[in-house]
């Protein structure tokens, strides 16, 4: 099922939460609402699932305006960060309540529930963890418990809420696989929310990456990641140096002229050399080095005084053989320009 | 290597542990509140209890019998019962509706009725049986119109059920707010999401999370309604077989020298408290349980 938000206003006194935010969901996608806390994406997620209302704007199911119907109607999976299980309910209980809840017409015979929540526990591979009960399980367990719950009801579309937020680095990277595999099976329609860009970036088909209450850029992992619209997405999708310069007719430069350009270079597209190589170039000294981890992360000080951050593969920093408070030449080998005012 | 080790077993001084913990008090002093804590209990609790039983029985079980299944006495412990029995359903509807919206939602005038909701507790039983009085007695607001349409509220049974539904009204209410609050609404989320209707909601998720304080907060009131004397004293009338509750049959029949009657009476209530103080015992130590149940697993992962 699409889901499209249109215009969607949203306020809690004061503060605005969402202003005038639109977002199309095409059928069987996977997207990440991706933004800072405070950036409104959990509200749209919820007013997306009818747990919240909108003050304004309109949410639309496959074309048809559900803006009015309720949680209840909408038929829709909530995966909520803190899990929210029914922690008096064992995980099969937990399970079958979305099937059992059903008014009687609808009802799935007990035969019929039963095999339906076997299902799912063979899907969340927790078969023999069935009849334990919330509290005796880890939080990815739980986490998995709260997705086949949501699963049972066959929604039309998935909501997620900050799905392993609560989980360690470990098993969450576990989990967000887990999950996009589990997307590629089921195919349906995902929504999940997120602060971790890597998350996003790894899970989702696009990334909407919002930002005090609007959405700045929506793409493809890659889209958003390489050509960022605005110096937020930039700023939010990975490191990243900020310079002042002015843009020379064909090579950019840095300087420290405040007036200048907004020039962002990203940690990892900074080169250091002993000599300058007549381009773009500036001089640093390097101040710290921290070389545990698949990269070497170098924090130097610019001729101008500014801290600049510059990543290299182990093998480059082994080569150049860099020490602490060393004067070297840094060049940049791609900048992004934000023209100020433009954005 | 085993030299060295036994030279230092051997020269570890024994005073290097201290005598007490931080926070623990020295030995002396705490036999002294230990035995002020006994004396206070034995003096002010036991020795009372044991005598309400004592004189019950002073003229053996026949007579406590007897006295027990006098008409007057037995009007009195059902009037007693009818009172309860009305209060607490009323009062435990009323204190879970009351905590539901204090502790899920947000409104206006929230701490109003937070605050009208302690009212009872802070005012004097006394003064709340004569605001029905006042209001519902001949001489009151409502006396006339009520006589007028010949209904008796004061020195007769309504009244009665009035007065103990006001004193008993904070316990369930207050039991409950602070589970609620606590508990946030994401499991209620979680329900309607998943096709559940509002009442499905309450009966399958939030009532079975609140069971044990519920429990609680009716026993509390419960022995609250059958005990009360002040407010059901004014209101009451004392007219004997018809308006008097246990707790003003005790004092009438205590008045007319009938002490074996009234301990026999007050015996029962003594062991309504007992009982209560059993079940509350019971329903504190389940709760306790659930509560460590749902926190043991919980051990280095964060539940917000």
């Amino acid at each position: 099922m699409s889901i499209e938000a249109k215009n969607i206003t949203k306020r809690f006194g004061q503060f605005t939460a969402l202003d005038e935010v639109s977002l199309e969901i095409p059928s069987g996608e996977l997207v990440a609402l991706l933004g800072p806390s405070g950036s409104g994406k959990t509200t749209l997620l919820r007013i997306v699932a009818g747990l919240e209302f909108a003050d304004s704007g309109t949410v639309l199911f496959d074309g048809e305006d559900t803006t009015q119907r309720t949680a209840r109607d909408r038929r829709v999976g909530f995966v909520f960060q803190h899990y929210a299980l029914f922690r008096h309910m064992t995980v099969f209980e937990n399970i079958a309540f979305g099937l059992k809840v059903r008014p009687r017409g609808q009802r799935p015979s007990k035969e019929q529930i039963r095999a339906k929540v076997d299902e799912l526990l063979r899907l969340i591979q927790l078969k023999n963890l069935a009849s334990r009960y919330p509290s005796q399980l880890s939080g990815g367990q739980r986490q998995r418990v709260a997705l086949a719950r949501a699963l049972a009801v066959e929604p039309s579309v998935l909501l997620l809420d900050e799905p392993f937020g609560s989980l360690d680095a470990k098993v969450r990277l576990e989990l967000r696989r887990w999950l996009r595999q589990l997307h590629d099976e089921v195919q349906i329609t995902s929504v999940f929310v997120t602060h971790d860009q890597d998350e996003a970036l790894e899970v989702a088909d696009r990334v909407a990456v919002m930002n005090e209450g609007r959405i700045e850029q929506v793409g493809s992992p890659d889209e958003v990641y390489h050509h960022p619209l605005t110096p937020f997405v930039y700023n939010f999708l990975g490191n990243v140096n900020l310079f002042h310069g002015r843009i020379d007719e064909e090579t950019p430069a840095i300087h420290d002229a405040a007036t200048g350009e907004l020039v962002y270079v990203r940690p990892h597209l900074l080169e250091i050399h002993r000599q300058p190589n007549g381009g773009s170039n500036f001089r640093a000294t390097i101040k710290h080095i921290n070389s545990a981890g698949p990269l070497v992360k170098i924090e130097a000080l610019t001729e101008w005084g500014a801290p600049v951050h510059v990543e290299m593969s182990q093998e480059k920093f082994r080569d150049l053989q860099l020490s602490k408070d060393e004067a070297v030449f840094i060049i940049p080998k791609e900048l992004k320009v934000f023209h100020k005012k433009v954005v | 290597m085993a030299t060295a080790i036994t030279l230092r077993a051997g020269k570890l001084p024994i005073t290097s542990r201290p005598a007490t913990a931080a926070t623990t008090e020295s030995t002396a002093v705490r036999w002294i509140l230990i035995g002020i804590a006994v004396c206070f209990l034995v003096l002010f609790l036991f020795l009372p209890l044991s005598i309400v039983f004592s004189e019950a029985f002073r003229s053996g079980i026949g007579t406590y019998w007897r006295n027990l299944l006098q008409p007057d006495a037995l009007a009195a412990i059902r009037l007693t019962l009818l009172a309860a029995g009305i209060a607490v359903p009323l009062n435990v509807v009323f204190g879970v509706s009351a905590a539901w919206a204090i502790g899920k939602f947000e409104f206006i005038g929230k701490s109003l009725l937070v605050t009208l909701i302690d009212l009872p507790f802070s005012v004097s039983p006394v003064v709340s049986g004569l605001i029905y009085v006042l209001l519902f007695g001949l001489q009151g607001v409502l006396g006339p119109w009520l006589a007028r349409h010949d209904l008796q509220i004061i020195f007769a049974v309504p009244g009665i059920v009035m007065a103990t539904i006001f004193v008993t009204f904070p316990f369930v209410a207050r039991e409950l707010i602070p589970l609620l609050q606590a508990q946030g609404q994401e499991e209620e989320e979680a329900a309607l999401a998943l096709g559940a209707s509002g009442w499905q909601t309450f009966f399958r998720v939030s009532l079975p999370n609140i069971k044990w304080g519920l429990l609680y907060g009716v026993i509390l009131c419960n022995a609250r309604a059958m005990g009360e004397f002040g407010a059901v004293s004014v209101v009451s009338g004392h007219i004997r077989g018809r308006t008097n509750t246990m707790p003003l049959h005790i004092e009438i029949l205590y008045n007319e020298y009938q002490f074996a009657a009234a301990f026999a009476v007050a015996s029962l209530l003594a062991l309504l408290a007992l009982a209560t103080l059993l079940v509350k015992t019971v329903v504190e130590w389940r709760a306790r349980r659930q509560v460590a149940d749902s926190t043991r697993w919980n051990g280095g992962e964060q539940i917000a």
